[in-house]
């Protein structure tokens, strides 16, 4: 009879992911192109906030989206009409986009022509935040309709994220969603963390948002 | 939820390192997942079950343990453990301060695996 053996492996699962993430960055740095990932729940407005960021910027750098879903076209086909370069990945069921499929999609894009990629993950609050995209900051949206509670429930989303956009602030006032607890609980998780106050409706806080990203994109890209 | 592709690559690994060492079966693997990743032991365990078919690690059990969350504080350096399912505010316990590292907790590792 055969003897049980142990086998020793110590391997992170995650780890290929990550090695391949960290490359894909020392690329964009090579190529001075600064991709950040976007990342928020089904229906938070990342497409209406990538649109309106792309207005406020598109006279300064030049921007390149890559839209991840499912399965459709839509999201990239909105900001391909204001005639910016963007392309789709479907996912195909998977959740998520890890550093593989970003990689693919910077293979269909023009990436020396560009200063911004910007990554609009799939709609989840769970999955996206535990695979690296290779993006050098990471962004996401919690809007006023879906709750104060989120950094309860989405621990970790809110603190692999650099920036949270609190959006859809044009809801506020029919809402019971309290600001400060929602800013409280988020910097407690991430006291590191970057909150802007916005709505995609009537612009507020577009601003102050667009300078902090042009801002970060130039100092990366070294100009 | 995404309980497929991390399944994927645990059996990738596993396979690759049954190969290595001259595997006939694997009989179970022992894994480390930290308490902030979502993964649901048991769908795990089925999508492993269907992935590993026809290959060296069917019917092995995973085993997974639970890593704990743990953060340290960035003033005094004190490590705490938290509970993530009660965690209101992070403070650390021994200078209040709520300035505090995640050092770990979001980990996928695979410790190791017994054989035959």
């Amino acid at each position: 009879m055969d003897e049980v053996r142990l086998i020793e492996i110590k391997e992170d699962i995650m780890s290929d992911n990550k090695i391949h993430a960290d490359d894909l960055r020392i690329l964009l740095k090579e190529k001075k192109t600064f991709m950040m990932n976007l990342m928020s729940s089904p229906g938070a407005g990342k497409t209406s906030f990538i649109i309106k960021t792309i207005e406020n910027l598109r006279n300064d750098i030049k921007i390149g989206v890559m839209e991840a879903d499912i399965d459709s076209k839509v999201d990239a086909e909105k900001i391909a009409a204001l005639g910016i370069e963007a392309i789709q990945l479907r996912t195909g069921g998977f959740c998520h986009l890890d550093s593989n499929m970003v990689a693919k999609g910077l293979s269909a894009m023009d990436v020396d022509g560009l200063d911004l990629i910007i990554i609009e993950n799939v709609g989840n609050l769970v999955c996206p935040a535990e695979f690296d995209t290779g993006a050098i900051k990471n962004v996401m949206i919690l809007s006023v309709p879906e709750g104060d509670d989120k950094p309860l429930k989405y621990p970790l989303m809110f603190t692999v994220c650099d920036v949270l956009i609190l959006h859809k602030t044009d809801y506020l006032e029919m809402s019971d969603f309290n600001v400060q607890l929602a800013r409280e609980r988020t910097l407690t998780l991430n006291p590191n963390i970057q909150i802007f106050e916005v709505s995609s409706k009537t612009g507020t806080g577009h601003k102050e948002w667009a300078a902090w990203l042009k801002n970060e994109v130039k100092s990366f890209i070294g100009s | 939820m995404h309980e497929l592709p991390v399944t994927e690559r645990i059996l990738d690994v596993v396979k690759a390192h049954a190969e290595r060492n001259n595997v006939q079966k694997i009989v179970s693997i022992n894994l480390r997942v930290g308490e902030l990743s979502d993964l649901e032991d048991e769908w795990i365990q089925n999508y492993f079950d269907y992935l590993s078919k026809d290959t060296v690690a069917a019917g092995a059990k995973l085993k997974i343990e639970r890593v704990p969350v743990v953060m340290e504080c960035d003033d005094c350096s004190n490590s705490f453990q938290i509970n993530i399912k009660e965690m209101k505010e992070i403070q650390c316990p021994e200078c209040d301060s709520k300035k505090c590292t995640l050092i770990s907790g979001k980990e996928y590792y695979i410790k190791d695996m017994e054989v035959l």
